[in-house]
């Protein structure tokens, strides 16, 4: 019941967040920037949280969806729908692909072929010179108004946040069925012991193999209104650096529950604007914030509600 | 305890009545010999008991028929099908199921998610991205009806890494019938058991035997367990089958009181 209660909260809190976030010293592209983090990292978790493999080269989706969004929108047409779609279908494929490269390595050497197809995808684009923009990253691009039908939304940043804040509904709810879904159950099965599973007659690999698919699709959906926000992308969104802080707002928020990641982007991104905008060093204090939630929740901010709280 | 039982028991479809048949497997790691031209027959619906002194390749004989291992001579058959290069897999989808010398359980999830797992993969459900609420519903039902059949009712929610040694042991037993095997192979189930948890567990085996109808081929050391519900006994020793036949014969035969029971008692 408490749970219904805080998800209920949650989901007023963000569907009025244009109203308060300003209020309180934020701004609404920060709850749009807050909203795509939780969707590439949710969608990570299903790797990272629920299937147990350590995936640490999840911004390459991201940044790949975000190229294919803004080379949509430069080259081909100038239609937002499209460079989402097209972008989200970009990350996917290639997570697709390579999941076989990836899904038969386990612990520290999964995280190092992620790592290394991750700074291959950074490579491609600085190199990649006049197409991708090279180091100074994409830009010439702006996202454009929404056609619904006869209705024209111009993509303000109010009206981008809901754009962004529907997507993230929709994320929500193919993860959340997913989870609760035998292949959810499955994944969760081969994060606890590998071994049973094969005895169980399940084909792990292909289901790891899946679980990446997945999770690189979402990240790349993430990737495409990252690039709709800023209108620029840059090699910077596939860097492993990025792929790391990823990582650490999973570990800061509990990558065992569903919403955990949603919690430690917001402790994360928020410290980031707020710190970065008071001293250049905002990455030592970023680090002791990481240091100290560890020490005290060992299994990230929603962990200290128990093994219940996660979406199984 | 005594819940009325309607597994399905799977048809045994085998092939001249044949069941479990090992032709001279042998299993040689470099020079040691952990199982050495053992041939071995087992009908459908026995309740058989593998024992042997420690290292006499018992552990070994059951990764052969599961399939863990492949042996190095020799050949297994089941149900009148040659399986000697299969796969876990296909083994598994065959009917023969293991549980391990070492408890294999998925120890941060309920019971109940235990042994849900098993029923999700015994319907080949795993890949599916979205249930019906009729078909969960029918899932969810066989899970009970599983717990029930163990004697883990009350205990659904508890998490599996949290409970006793004993319970753990049931929930492996539990999570291996789901696939509804044929075959259940049992490594020392009362392995590091208390007194009243190795009864339940013998009772538990009896029953499925019983009225699953299930055929069981179980390695233990306890002789009280061996000689009290194995229907026959296969002795090991040193990769070798040394005996084979009912309790009584196995309990008068020289050999195995010189090479095994004479030294324990």
């Amino acid at each position: 019941m408490t749970r219904a209660l805080s998800i209920a909260t949650m989901w007023i809190a963000l569907i009025a967040l244009p109203w308060w976030l300003p209020t309180i010293g934020g701004y609404t592209a920060l709850g749009s920037k807050v909203l795509i983090y939780a969707i590439a990292t949710m969608g990570l978790n299903i790797v990272l949280g629920f299937t147990g493999g350590l995936s640490f080269g999840q911004a390459a989706y991201f940044g790949l969806g975000a190229y294919g969004a803004g080379m949509t929108l430069k080259y081909l047409a100038p239609s937002t729908p499209l460079a989402i779609i097209i972008g989200t279908c970009v990350g996917g494929l290639a997570a697709t692909l390579l999941g076989p490269l990836v899904m038969r390595r386990r612990g520290i050497y999964f995280a190092m072929i992620t790592i290394a197809i991750g700074q291959l995808f950074y490579f491609i684009m600085v190199r990649w010179n006049e197409v991708t923009g090279g180091e100074d990253g994409l830009a010439g691009f702006s996202r454009q108004d929404i056609h619904l039908g006869g209705i024209v939304i111009p993509l303000t940043q109010t009206n981008f946040y809901y754009l962004v804040l529907f997507c993230f509904s929709i994320a929500v709810a193919i993860m959340w069925t997913l989870l609760q879904s035998p292949l959810g159950h499955t994944w969760v099965a081969i994060r606890e012991n590998r071994r049973r599973m094969e005895f169980l007659g399940v084909r792990v690999e292909r289901y790891v193999w899946a679980a990446f698919a997945v999770a690189g699709t979402i990240t790349a959906f993430a990737g495409t209104l990252n690039a709709l926000l800023f209108n620029f992308t840059s090699p910077q969104d596939l860097h492993w650096i990025l792929s790391g802080n990823f990582v650490i707002m999973i570990v800061l928020g509990g990558m065992r529950s569903f919403f955990g990641p949603l919690i430690g982007v917001i402790i994360f991104v928020v410290a980031q604007d707020y710190l970065s905008s008071v001293t250049g060093n905002w990455m030592t204090f970023i680090g002791m914030i990481f240091v100290f939630i560890v020490l005290l929740f060992p299994k990230g901010i929603l962990g200290v509600f128990g093994r219940r709280a996660e979406a199984i | 305890m005594n819940v009325a039982l309607q597994t399905k028991i799977p048809a045994v479809a085998a092939k001249n009545g044949e069941f479990l048949r090992l032709d001279n497997v042998s299993r040689h790691f470099g020079t040691l010999k952990a199982v050495d031209s053992v041939s071995f027959d087992m009908a459908a619906g026995e309740l058989r008991a593998v024992i042997g002194p420690n290292g006499a390749g018992k552990t070994t004989f059951f990764n052969l028929i599961s399939g863990l291992l492949r042996p190095t001579a020799g050949q297994v058959w089941f149900a009148g099908d040659n399986i000697t290069g299969q796969s876990i897999v296909h083994r598994v989808a065959q009917g023969i199921v293991r549980t391990f010398q070492i408890t294999e359980i998925l120890p941060d999830l309920s019971v109940f998610e235990n042994i849900r797992i098993g029923v999700e993969t015994a319907a080949g459900l795993n890949s599916k991205p979205w249930i019906a609420r009729k078909q969960r519903a029918a899932l969810d039902h066989r899970v009970n009806e599983l717990i029930e059949i163990v004697g883990l009712k009350g205990k659904e929610r508890r998490v599996v890494g949290e409970l006793a040694h004993g319970d753990q042991r049931v929930v492996e037993v539990a999570t291996a019938l789901s696939l509804n095997p044929r075959l259940l192979l049992l490594d020392e189930p009362t392995a590091g058991m208390g007194d009243s948890e190795t009864e339940h567990m013998v009772e538990l085996v009896r029953r499925l035997h019983t009225e699953q109808g299930v055929s069981i081929l179980f390695i233990e050391h306890d002789m009280d367990i061996v000689f009290g519900i194995a229907q026959r006994i296969t002795v090991l020793d040193q990769g070798r089958v040394l005996a084979d036949g009912k309790p009584d014969a196995i309990s008068q035969d020289p050999k195995v009181r010189a090479a095994y029971l004479g030294s324990a008692e």
